[in-house]
């Protein structure tokens, strides 16, 4: 049987391994499929590369497909997100001088997201009143858990994301070395790059995103929903394919899977590095001892596969409450609504997986807890 | 087109020949009015001073996501209303991705106006990738005829040859093996090395 080539296009970060282990090990070829998997930088040359053709599918950040169905930033493409590629494994980093205030104003080590705020919020009230320029924190997209769990967590503790601190977008692989020249004073971005500011001795994790919002959703396959009408039968081997390579990657050794990740075709950057993430026993600041963080990152447990409409409400949401959205009658954002829920397409991943006997969930799950929720 | 020097085109390239040439290929259209930005550092306040009409930047450069967010967040910054031509001329856009062009089209230019920048652009990256092409054959063709000739050398003093008949013995078993000089030298010098 000769296998059926699909090309899908990724950027380096450890929620990427299903896609390199469904590549390398054989969960797609045991589908009839051979992947060939394209690196980018940029998430915009994902998502064109997408609309195109050049790649059938790609790793996508879960509120990307939502901008795409809902035309803005861009054109208006149909792109379904059939399953999700996890959740977590992003955390916020701030330089030396600027933990150091922080710990000063009472953020702590290891603390939760309140005290941490807390302590951001009096830091940025200082600086205001010396007349010091607004700190400046990097996030990778538009469009992006990363975008709005830190605006989430900042507004929560009662700082204005658009007015308090300057927000920019930085594309990951450059993130540590903006954080070195100085050009921002914090970031929020997915493994291994914290790790790596924190190895560079310039970085100090604040805390996972995980902290922010109990395992919030993270990247999704995303695909034109023309070409998953018209290829049925690759749409489903390709979610087979990813479904077994993240199960296999939630038992794996973190050691082995770091390794494979730190191939230069792949991440490209130091296995021990990568290995923090994948392990979930991250160094905190540089030369401390790795801790274990609790749920910091899952690919296929909890349902980490599973496209939950729930959550792309949520994405919508935030969309709508930072005003990314121009302003609609009151039956045009109920449509809205509707195509934003509808990109998430829960049907083509039980559809995939019925044969396979697994668990689904059988409806929507619940989307999980903030924070500053009781 | 005359009118074409009525559009001001921006053009963000990290990369001093490509963007040269790009400017060069603007200008031969008649678009008199083109700025290149290599560095990025301040790219919004560069593209509120210059104002541009079209953005034109590599479709790999890291800081589209850059440029998207601004367009996004920036009520200084006029949104741009389309990426390429239009939206159904699917080939257009294909034939700019090929080529590993992006555009950016600010608010309110018309869509004629566009076409002829845009087929500029794609066919000065295509003739840009292709001298890069021929640069990296050239240094490869440079680098296999040094491996040729140490693999003569070798021979020459190994079996006593003439360099004449070093190469011809290259050469036929080359032939005889269906394979290319280049990958004979390659084994004998690496023989060779073994051997040591």
């Amino acid at each position: 049987m000769s296998l059926v080539p699909l090309t899908v296009g990724f950027v380096p970060l450890i929620d990427c391994a299903p896609l390199v282990v469904a590549a390398e090990l054989g969960f797609a070829a045991a589908e009839g499929l051979t992947l060939t998997l394209t690196r980018e930088n940029a998430w915009a040359t994902i998502r064109d590369r997408v609309m195109v053709g050049h790649c059938h599918a790609a790793q996508m950040l879960g509120p990307m497909p939502i901008a795409s169905r809902l035309g803005i930033g861009h054109l208006t493409v149909d792109l379904i997100a059939p399953m999700a590629l996890g959740w977590g494994g992003n955390a916020i980093t701030v330089a030396g001088g600027t933990w150091e205030a922080m710990r000063d104003q009472g953020a702590a080590e290891a603390a939760g997201p309140a005290r941490q705020g807390e302590a951001l919020r009096a830091v940025i009230a200082e600086r205001a009143r010396s007349g010091a320029k607004p700190l400046t924190l990097a996030m990778v997209y538009p469009f992006s858990s990363h975008h709005y769990a830190l605006r989430y967590w900042l507004a929560a503790s009662g700082i204005d994301p658009d007015e308090e601190v300057r927000l920019v977008v930085v594309p990951p692989p450059f993130m540590v070395d903006a954080l070195r020249d100085g050009q921002i004073d914090g970031f929020c971005v997915g493994e291994p790059w914290n790790s790596m500011a924190v190895a560079a001795g310039i970085g100090h994790i604040v805390m996972p995103t995980t902290a922010i919002w109990q395992r919030s959703p993270e990247k999704v396959l995303g695909m034109r929903a023309d070409w998953a009408e018209r290829h049925p039968d690759e749409t489903q081997a390709l979610i087979r394919a990813l479904y077994r390579a993240s199960q296999w990657c939630e038992g794996a050794e973190a050691s082995e899977l770091a390794r494979l990740l730190a191939q230069p075709e792949f991440v490209g950057e130091r296995a021990a590095d990568i290995e923090r993430g994948v392990s979930g026993a991250l160094c905190l600041s540089p030369g401390s001892a790795p801790i274990r963080v609790a749920e910091f990152q899952g690919y296929a447990r909890q349902f980490g596969t599973f496209p939950c409409r729930s959550h792309a409400l949520w994405f919508y949401h935030q969309m709508v409450r930072w005003q990314q959205l121009p302003a609609a009658s009151a039956a045009e954002s109920a449509s809205r609504a509707v195509t934003a829920r509808e990109t998430y397409r829960p049907d083509l991943y039980r559809g995939a997986l019925q044969s396979l006997g697994v668990e689904v969930p059988p409806g929507d799950l619940a989307a999980g807890r903030f924070f500053d929720q009781p | 087109m005359a009118a074409g020097a009525a559009v001001r085109i921006l053009i963000v390239d990290q990369n001093p020949e490509r963007a040269s040439l790009l400017e060069e290929a603007m200008r031969e259209a008649q678009y008199s009015d083109v700025v290149v930005v290599r560095e990025t550092h301040g790219l919004l306040r560069r593209i509120v001073q210059i104002d541009p009409d079209v953005i034109v930047i590599d479709l790999e450069n890291p800081n589209r996501d850059v440029l998207e967010h601004m367009f996004q967040v920036s009520r200084s910054v006029p949104r741009p209303i389309a990426m390429f031509v239009d939206q159904s001329d699917a080939a257009t856009i294909d034939r700019a991705m090929d080529a590993g062009v992006a555009t950016y089209i600010v608010d309110g230019l018309r869509k004629e106006g566009i076409r002829p920048i845009l087929d500029t652009t794609i066919s000065r990256f295509n003739a840009f990738k292709r001298l890069r092409d021929e640069l990296e054959r050239t240094k490869q063709a440079l680098e296999d005829r040094k491996l040729i000739e140490r693999a003569k050398g070798i021979l020459m003093t190994t079996r006593r040859l003439g360099e004449a008949a070093a190469y011809e013995l290259l050469r036929s078993t080359a032939m005889s093996d269906n394979r290319r000089v280049v990958d004979v030298a390659h084994e004998v010098i690496r023989s060779l090395k073994a051997m040591q």
